[in-house]
């Protein structure tokens, strides 16, 4: 919220939001074990299998964690191709 | 009786771990309770000095657990309370000395004599903090509203519910609540947000901690003390009482200015 006000009013963040943004992604990582390095290789792995069964949209495919209280959870979200495309 | 043991933990260094002890321990005292502090810090000794009580100490932690003395005979008495009690660090040997199995077995004697074991842990994550947290009911974990230290807390936190003794509590020390409303310091809902654990004590940067620590009278004792008050709520909230949040607010209203604290927007 006060990150969303502060980018309209082209404030440059507080300190304790600065805080708060590399906290939110140290602490991610800590507790998952897992760096930038291995989630993008991570990424780049899921979708070679899962090119295997379906085309997918590779440029589009997103991972990320989320963060629910102390509860970590990997989203992937991947677009298949649509049929029209495929046929092309 | 059968007494609760509370582990008071942070993982970093330096953040207020033993001024909690000292003072958490004399609040409930003063509560009524019958309390037994012990100093698990070996070889870098101090809740004795933070309670003033370095002058009688005979036995310590280690002699208990090497058979030299008795219990009953390491546990420095406070004059000011009778019902308040110190088991200290030694302050010669090192963490070694003592076993995560002798520290369930000490206090599961202490049990019987207490209503209340507080145990100061050590810094880190070694063997002087699974010495802190074996015998633990109750864990709480000290952060100061910065990054080094909420993440060493956030870490030890994992470390803990590991050990299935969580969920902790959270007692976030050394809050500025000017630097709050400038946004040059996490809030309270910032820091709650991030750790995801349930709070337990705010407690306010306050000089009067210090100059109460430089005589051996810690802060609780100080009814004008802003930080005293929050140690004293501490204690009310492990005895089960619903106390409020102690408004930080030095001009503003009350109620806006504890929202601000906890929210950091003005």
């Amino acid at each position: 919220m006060t990150s969303f006000i502060g980018r309209i009013l082209k404030k440059p963040p507080s300190s304790a939001l600065q805080a708060k943004e590399r906290l939110h992604l140290v602490l991610v990582h800590d507790r998952t074990d897992l760096s930038s390095e291995d989630l993008k290789k991570l990424k780049d792995r899921l979708i070679q299998a899962i090119s295997d069964f379906v085309e997918i949209d590779a440029d589009e495919t997103e991972i990320q964690i989320q963060v629910e209280g102390r509860e970590q959870t990997l989203i992937a979200n991947i677009p298949l191709r649509s049929p029209r495309r495929r046929r092309k | 009786m059968n007494g609760k043991v509370v582990a008071i933990i942070s993982g970093k260094g330096g953040v207020g771990k033993t001024t909690t002890a000292a003072n958490l321990g004399i609040a409930l005292a003063t509560l009524g309770q019958k309390v037994v502090c012990i100093d698990t810090d070996i070889g870098l000794r101090n809740l004795d000095v933070v309670l003033g009580l370095e002058n009688r100490i005979v036995y310590d932690l280690v002699d208990v657990v090497e058979g030299r003395c008795r219990l009953t005979q390491a546990m420095v008495r406070d004059r000011r309370y009778e019902n308040l009690h110190l088991i200290p660090a030694a302050q010669t040997r090192d963490k070694s000395a003592v076993s995560a199995s002798d520290m369930v077995r000490l206090c599961e004697e202490l049990r019987s004599m207490a209503d209340w074991i507080v145990i100061d842990s050590p810094a880190g994550i070694e063997r002087g903090f699974r010495n802190a947290i074996a015998p633990a009911d109750q864990v709480l974990v000290i952060t100061n509203p910065e990054v080094s230290s909420l993440r060493d807390a956030d870490r030890i936190i994992g470390l803990v519910e590991a050990e299935e003794k969580g969920p902790a509590q959270l007692i976030i020390n050394r809050i500025n609540p000017e630097m709050v409303k400038r946004g040059d310091m996490l809030s309270i809902s910032d820091v709650i947000e991030l750790l995801a654990i349930p709070l337990i004590g705010i407690v306010p940067e306050d000089e009067t901690v210090l100059i109460s620590t430089n005589s051996g009278q810690p802060v609780v004792l100080n009814e004008k003390s802003k930080a005293g008050l929050a140690f004293l709520n501490i204690g009310k909230r492990l005895l089960g009482e619903e106390v409020p949040w102690v408004s930080l607010n030095v001009k503003a209203g009350l109620l806006s200015r504890l929202g601000q604290l906890f929210s950091g927007e003005t």
